[in-house]
């Protein structure tokens, strides 16, 4: 039934080697400052992340909440683009190599080019890419080729309002994992209803998708993180990191300290 | 060529559902559902009656002598202003509220410019009871303040955005968050031809009595169902929509598009998308985007709430892509000078929106014998405020 390409790249690789407690950092590119990208980047590697979201800000971040909405602003004030970042990274694979994912709104994309964009991601290093609001059909009509040719993983999201059907197209389409919104909201929210939560985690571990899955949304420090865990192979976290490095004076000493109080 | 919606959502290449996972199950519903519901019998007939009894339709269409003697043509006003709360909006919302009950939503959300939309909606959750809550760019609320309290009178709950340029644009990222975290309750009405299919789709074809009524109107007054021109101001495009619907297919049927060019087009002060936009992608559907060679999407300006808007609705998109929709721009001085114009010509105080659509008489040649009508999409009462505050500045009498 599956005509997809299995991929090689070290997104491939993690889940391959690691089955669990996988720790995914997003950040978002350009902020706080604008050339604060690699130093962020480096660490995070250092202190053991498995993987690492960037960020592309957006005008009109509407999946997120006030945290990521400001990190956005601040970043394209300080003269983010796609572009710019892409060249801030353009080495990146000399000094780290943790899997990269990017993470965006359409928009930015389509204007740099699609095509463009998964070709100079690909070449520099980038391992997959996420783009919230980019329709699946679209992604599977005009770029799954592209995407496999140039071995970038496209991570699909669900969430609890997902249907089984849908839950089967996200899976069939994504590669690498697939990124579970832990609930229905905006990012950085306080979570609601953890029974809900957890039937909703555990529906989805026992409904045998060809994905890993990390968790994403509301994760901010040991007992969230390690929750999620229990139910996936690993959690994203967002806010609480954005939310840390916003009041940080020296994150080459808190990034460390951060992400030791994650893994507890 | 087709000028209605295909089945993916999409008109030529411009349209479809750029919505993240988290509002695709909502968006599926009403797409799977909206067709269904609005054309089955006892819809049409609660919408009917109610467009009848509470909005005060047919609107009437009004010939306009003075005007036509001022451009020497025949000028016909199709009076939406005279709706119940002084605008088309209202046309919409009733369809949504009808279909909101229908989907057994308890909760409703919407995004407002002017006010307008916001009070139509507020105005139909009192006459059905449901709760609303209303987001309003912070820059809206104050210009439009009469709004706000008209809505807050009808136990609305109006919410400030205030994000960004603090208006329309930012007004809709908060109704979508808002419909993001409570997906299962509540139904998001959205107030123009925008937004994820099928929501262009689904106000145009509620916002389509008004061309439907043209035609009848016109038929009686002078024997022809079909005029030379038809003209209505854009902002998202909802009475734009409307009043072009039913001519979309007649080639015989001019249609003229007025966007807003705030102090000028190249001034980086303006709202006339189709001359500064490119194709990209907003609130969920591919259209053309004021934006950035980024792809930030750029602040948009007009002294009209309801037109500052950085995209156009994706039909409007299209009917300007494929030629068949003409698109002017207006400035705020000259629609201003317009709304002037327009009062003491014919009596009748237009709103900023509207003005704009007036302003554009002056830079078309219409023979004597053309038939033209003009969508007055809603009353000037909401601008006095602003009306008051610029007058020394536009008009110099
Ligand atoms: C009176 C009036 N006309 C026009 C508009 C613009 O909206 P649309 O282009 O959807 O008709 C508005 C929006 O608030 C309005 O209040």
């Amino acid at each position: 039934m599956s005509t997809s390409v299995v991929l090689s790249n070290r997104i491939i690789q993690l889940f391959e080697n690691k089955k669990e407690n996988i720790l995914n950092i997003y950040f978002t590119a350009g902020f706080p400052h604008l050339e604060d990208t690699v130093p962020i980047i480096k660490s995070l590697a250092a202190a053991g992340v498995d993987l690492i979201e960037i960020g592309m800000p957006y005008s009109d971040p509407v999946a997120d909440g006030p945290i990521i909405q400001e990190s956005n602003m601040v970043a394209l004030d300080n003269g983010m683009t796609v572009k710019k970042l892409l060249d801030q990274l353009k080495d990146i694979r000399k000094e780290v190599s943790v899997p990269i994912l990017l993470m965006g709104y359409i928009n930015p994309v389509l204007q740099y080019g699609i095509e463009a964009f998964v070709r100079d991601s690909s070449a520099i290093g980038i391992d997959g890419v996420i783009l919230p609001d980019l329709p699946m059909e679209e992604y599977e009509r005009h770029y799954k080729k592209l995407f496999e040719e140039n071995n970038l993983s496209f991570i699909g999201l669900i969430t609890p309002n997902t249907s089984e059907k849908r839950l089967a197209t996200i899976d069939r389409l994504s590669t690498g994992f697939i990124y579970m919104v832990s609930t229905n909201s905006t990012t950085g929210n306080e979570s609601k209803s953890t029974q809900a939560v957890d039937q909703y985690f555990q529906r989805i571990q026992a409904s045998g998708l060809v994905n890993p899955r990390l968790i994403g949304f509301n994760i901010k420090d040991h007992t969230t993180f390690a929750h999620a865990c229990s139910f996936a192979q690993g959690a994203i976290i967002g806010s609480a990191f954005i939310k840390m490095i916003r009041q940080s004076d020296n994150i080459h000493r808190d990034i460390p300290s951060f992400v030791k109080n994650i893994r507890g | 060529m087709s000028y209605q919606v295909d089945s993916n959502g999409y008109y030529g290449t411009f349209g479809g559902a750029y919505v993240p996972e988290m509002l695709f199950p909502n968006v599926e519903e009403l797409r799977q559902q909206y067709m269904d519901i609005i054309f089955e019998e006892t819809f049409q007939e609660e919408f009917h009656q109610l467009l009848r009894d509470y909005v005060g339709r047919p609107t009437p269409l009004f010939f306009a002598q003075r005007l036509s003697d001022k451009y020497n043509t025949s000028i016909y006003l199709k009076r939406e202003d005279l709706c119940h709360t002084g605008a088309h909006k209202i046309n919409n919302t009733i369809g949504q509220i009808i279909l909101a009950k229908r989907l057994n939503k308890k909760r409703i959300i919407a995004e407002t410019g002017a006010g307008q939309h916001g009070v139509a909606t507020a105005t139909a959750c009192a006459l059905m009871g449901l709760e609303c809550i209303v987001y309003m760019g912070e820059v809206d609320m104050a210009r439009q303040k009469l709004n706000v309290e008209r809505m807050r009178m009808m136990g609305a709950e109006v919410r400030p955005a205030k994000t960004g340029s603090r208006t329309l644009k930012d007004a809709t990222n908060e109704a979508l968050r808002d419909w993001i975290n409570n997906p299962v309750d509540t139904h998001y009405i959205i107030g123009s031809v925008v937004g994820p299919h099928p929501y262009p789709d689904l106000v145009a074809k509620l916002q389509s009595v008004i061309s439907e009524e043209i035609q009848m109107q016109l038929m009686e007054k002078v024997g022809s169902p079909d005029p030379d021109y038809v003209i209505a101001c854009v902002g998202g495009g909802s009475n734009a929509a409307g009043a072009f619907y039913h001519y979309l297919d007649n080639p015989n049927v001019q249609l003229i598009a007025v966007e807003a060019a705030g102090k000028g087009v190249h001034s980086g002060y303006s709202a006339a998308t189709t001359y500064l936009g490119k194709p990209g992608v907003l609130h969920g559907s591919k259209t053309l985007l004021m934006q950035t060679d980024d792809g930030q999407v750029v602040e948009p300006h007009s002294i009209s709430a309801g037109l500052d808007y950085p995209g156009i609705g994706p039909m409007h998109a299209h009917l300007f892509d494929s030629g068949r929709g003409k698109f002017y721009s207006v400035t705020d001085e000259e629609a201003f000078k317009a709304a002037f114009m327009i009062s003491r010509t014919e009596g009748i105080i237009p709103a900023l929106e509207t003005a704009h659509a007036f302003a554009v008489l002056d830079n078309i040649r219409f023979e004597p014998t053309d038939i033209v009508v003009i969508n007055v999409s809603g009353r000037g009462d909401k601008d006095l405020q602003t009306y008051i505050q610029f007058k020394d500045e536009y008009i110099k009498d």
